[in-house]
């Protein structure tokens, strides 16, 4: 299927203002979407409240509105520009919304103006959480036991029947806001009452604890033939009870075996039909419970997101852009993968590295606030590293936080009781002290006992914590030892600064001896097929190997 | 340097060499080399049957990460010649792992190298083409080692298929409505599994069972299994496949694809290095879908080698080259990708379904 001609002007709605959840992840996509569309000779009209945006850039759209994203003004540049079409899945939730009242409204009927990528039941279906329950149910899976509650008595009542610990997430809202963890009755009432104030629509739901399940996302994308292909999994360390935004995260997923990560896949293709997003992409989040697999079903972005962003860098697939042309007719065989040229956009990206995300805090901003992890966003920004081994992707995105670490290094000491309490609940600086509680003896058992971290990321943490000591310990070996440990280390994703302040040295002395031995870094291709073919955009990381690509 | 590994050493046959650290067992190890592009199924992909004669590279860096199950078996063995990875996790962790991949190579002799750049030598065989190499924790002298890789008999023209068929009959499953004889070229359990699933009963039979045996189970239908190598190097199954075309429903997979495409009066030739992956996009010609497949298959039939009287049903879009044909007016279809998946999507499953009709229709028919 061709693109579509009779569609001439496209309305694009953008994310607005950078607020928590909500950040500039929106704005690369937005300004692909605007990119691939123009391409395609349409003429786009933009409306987004904040000019400084790679997407209000002059040569990004046809006209440009600066303007508050409400359905009053977005109704008023309809009004005025007549476009054929609205495109709402691009700008974060905020343009989910706008687009989902105006269409309820009946707005868009009246000027005529088709809504792509998502129409507004499938934007119902997708967020309001009693809709996509009943969805997710119908197709056979299983989801969290939970009940709606529209007012605090109901809230109560459920609450009793499930039990605590409780999730509360209330229905439309930005990056969860307003939800939270209730251990107990006391944490209920404060949070339920939150919650129904910051809801659209004055609900919440109130969900059966998978806390400290293992947290997984699939990146699905559909197109109108009903092509529908998995761009990336991505697996999170921080288990469930922290909302993904603010979890450390890694893709693809790693302790799954291909039975259970197909397993998620069907699932995740019988969603997002079931759901109905015609073209696209979307989000999907599972639950896994540790103890027996049991997958459960946690909830569903029918849009671009913020993980979408993170998976488009991660594998090299552009998601946003090949969403934009797939809401204009195109299907994912007439597309082209830019990477390869050669090979079409209908694949599933496979990678040869390991891609970590973690997030970026700010707790000094905002004195006052509460610096645990829950639900609802609390991180400002992240930092995504690529490595050959997790260990080395860990590092290097320690020290892309710009916090002043160079890797994972100790953080100041604390007593055993604060300890336990900093593994416990979740916190900016738990990885970091994970690595103190090994550097301190303790197990990998009893820190996933605490952490709830899956074993394995732990494990390769203490390989980072045991590669420390052989650095420490390596002036004994003789030079062919220390120059194979130095080179180990650097494959661990040690900085030269880490390796100098182990051996108490200056960072140019490790710089020298590097050199001298020729242990230096190359350059590898992201590509999107684990080198099967051959790649053509200029898009590298660093990683200490043999062969050089760049 | 690890702790306490001992080295090993890769070892290819234009004289390339990898030096990495030894997991699994020790030893020397020899096969063609090939690379696999799927990021998990590491347990399928080793019991495969159809990797006999091939050392197979991972390039996901990360392998063992879930250890090994008493489950997601596709033979009851590993049939790799050797196993390269690019780190060994030393820990598993999977509620369903039952031992380390360590342990499991181990114990069936497997030799493993661990620790060398995967992605070098993944480009170098897909500018080069696949070749012989040598894995040896014992050998440390390149030129020998060399020597040693030129002179393995790699997958041309080798019959690989009477090292992993079975040696007699043996059924599946015993109930069913219908009967399917399976041709065990190596096959893999999942086929068994999907057939089965259409209450079907499953007989398996020797690569080497000719027509006349099988005729005398009085089949429903009879599948053409996946296997290892040179499909020309199995003159006999083709005959078979020749004398059993028309009579009753057949589907063919992988070699069996390659077997009917010869007993069709089609051509094979050898890809450059082959499809072995997860994620290959393949379209269904007479609906216009798409789906993901699994690929494991060095060898292809050739689309312009083929008679009037076959359809090209399945192409791949990433090369253009042939996975799927379908007789015109006989009971038979075939595709050169893995409908039962294992590892890999499930997209192609819907071809067991099209099988099963295939016999029930024919049923109805007689």
């Amino acid at each position: 299927m061709p693109k579509r001609e009779d569609i001439k002007k496209i309305l694009i709605i953008g994310s607005g203002p950078i607020v928590i959840s909500q950040a500039c992840e929106f704005d690369y996509s937005g300004t692909q979407a605007c990119k691939a569309l123009r391409e395609e000779g349409y003429e786009v009209i933009l409306i987004n409240s904040n000019p400084a945006t790679i997407m209000t850039d002059p040569e990004m759209s046809d006209r440009t509105y600066i303007e508050p994203i409400t359905p009053e003004v977005v109704e008023l540049i309809i009004k005025k520009e007549r476009p054929d079409a609205l495109l709402p899945t691009l700008g974060g939730q905020t343009g989910l919304n706008v687009g989902a009242i105006l269409a309820k409204k009946g707005i868009l009927k009246r000027y005529g103006v088709e809504m792509i990528g998502a129409d507004y039941k499938t934007i119902s279906k997708a967020e309001d959480r009693k809709l996509f329950r009943g969805c997710v149910q119908k197709i056979g899976l299983r989801v969290p036991r939970s009940s709606l509650a529209y007012n605090m008595q109901e809230a109560r009542r459920v609450a009793k029947k499930i039990g605590f610990p409780v999730i509360i997430r209330p229905s439309f809202t930005l990056g969860g806001t307003g939800g939270g963890v209730a251990y107990n009755i006391d944490e209920f009432e404060e949070i339920a009452a939150r919650g129904i104030e910051s809801s659209m629509i004055s609900e919440i739901l109130i969900e059966e604890s998978v806390i400290g399940w293992k947290e997984y996302e699939l990146e699905v994308m559909r197109d109108k033939k009903d092509n529908v292909v998995i761009i990336c999994s991505i697996e999170n360390i921080d288990p469930m009870g922290i909302h993904t935004g603010d979890s450390i995260t890694c893709a693809p997923a790693q302790t799954l075996t291909d039975k259970e990560y197909q397993n998620m896949r069907d699932a995740a293709i019988k969603i997002i039909r079931e759901i109905g997003v015609e073209t696209g992409g979307s989000n999907i989040q599972f639950a896994i419970n540790p103890e027996n697999g049991e997958m459960v079903v946690i909830e569903m972005n029918p849009r671009v997101s913020r993980s979408s962003a993170l998976a488009s860098k991660a594998t090299g697939f552009p998601i946003a852009k090949i969403a934009a042309k797939l809401a204009v007719g195109y299907t994912l065989d007439e597309l082209p993968n830019d990477i390869t040229r050669e090979t079409p956009a209908c694949f599933e990206p496979t990678i040869d590295y390991c891609v970590v995300k973690i997030p970026r805090f700010t707790f000094e901003k905002f004195p006052g606030t509460d610096p645990t992890l829950t639900t609802s966003m609390k991180s400002v920004g992240e930092a995504m590293a690529i490595g050959r081994t997790f260990k080395e992707a860990l590092q290097k995105g320690l020290r892309s936080l710009e916090i002043g670490i160079d890797g994972l290094v100790d953080p100041p000491y604390i007593p055993q009781e604060q300890l336990i309490q900093k593994l416990t609940v979740p916190n900016a600086d738990r990885i970091l002290y994970i690595g103190h509680a090994l550097r301190r003896g303790m197990s990998v058992e009893k820190i996933n006992e605490l952490t709830k971290i899956d074993p394995w990321f732990l494990y390769n943490i203490k390989e980072i914590v045991e590669m420390e000591k052989r650095i420490e310990n390596s002036d004994k070996a003789g030079e062919k030892e220390f120059v194979d440990i130095l080179r180990e280390a650097k494959r661990y994703g040690f900085s030269d600064s880490q390796i100098a302040k182990i051996l108490g040295k200056d960072e140019t002395y490790v710089r020298g001896i590097r050199r001298k031995k020729r242990i230096k870094p190359v350059y590898k291709l992201v590509d999107t097929c684990a080198a099967e073919f051959e790649a053509y955009t200029p898009y590298f990381y660093s990683t200490y190997e043999t062969e050089r690509e760049g | 340097m690890k702790e306490n590994n001992k080295k090993a050493l890769l070892v290819l046959e234009d004289g390339k060499f990898f030096e990495g650290y030894s997991f699994g067992a020790e030893g020397e190890t020899s096969g063609e080399v090939v690379f696999n592009t799927s990021m998990m199924g590491y347990q399928e992909i080793l019991t495969d049957p159809s990797y006999k004669g091939q050392i197979v590279t991972m390039t996901y860096p990360l392998i063992g990460n879930y250890g090994v199950n008493n489950e997601d078996f596709e033979s009851p063995k590993p049939w790799v010649e050797g196993f390269i990875v690019r780190e060994y996790s030393k820990v598993h962790s999977n509620w369903r792992a039952k031992k380390s991949l360590d342990e499991f190579l181990k114990k069936h002799e497997i030799i493993g190298i661990e620790g060398i750049d995967t992605r070098a030598l993944t480009r170098h065989i897909r500018v080069q083409g696949a070749m012989k190499g040598v894995i040896s924790t014992t050998d440390k002298d390149i030129d020998n080692l060399v020597k040693k890789a030129k002179s393995c008999p790699g997958v041309i023209g080798q019959d690989l298929v009477k090292d992993v068929s079975c040696k007699k009959n043996w059924s599946w499953k015993k109930e069913g409505t219908y009967k399917v004889v399976v041709i065990d070229c190596g096959v893999k359990y999942s086929i068994l599994r999907e057939i089965a699933r259409f209450n079907c009963k499953v007989e398996v039979v020797p690569a080497r069972t000719e027509a006349e045996e099988i005729m005398k189970f009085q089949p429903d239908g009879v599948i053409f299994s996946n296997g290892p190598g040179d499909p020309s190097a199995i003159p006999y199954v083709v005959e078979t496949a020749k004398k059993l075309i028309g009579k009753l429903p057949i589907f063919g997979i992988c070699l069996g694809h390659q077997v009917l495409g010869q007993a069709l009066g089609g051509k094979t030739y050898k890809l450059k290095f082959g499809h072995h992956g997860g994620n290959h996009p393949v379209k269904d010609l007479r609906t216009g879908k798409i789906a993901i497949t699994v690929q494991n298959h060095g060898f292809c039939v050739d689309i312009d080698s083929l008679p009037e009287e076959v359809e090209i049903t399945h192409i791949n879009l990433y090369d253009n080259t042939l996975e799927g044909i379908r007789h015109k007016e006989l009971p038979l279809f075939s595709v050169q990708f893995h409908p039962e998946a294992s590892p890999g999507p499930h997209d192609a499953t819907y071809l067991f379904q099209q099988f099963f009709e295939l016999i029930t229709k024919e049923n109805q028919h007689a």
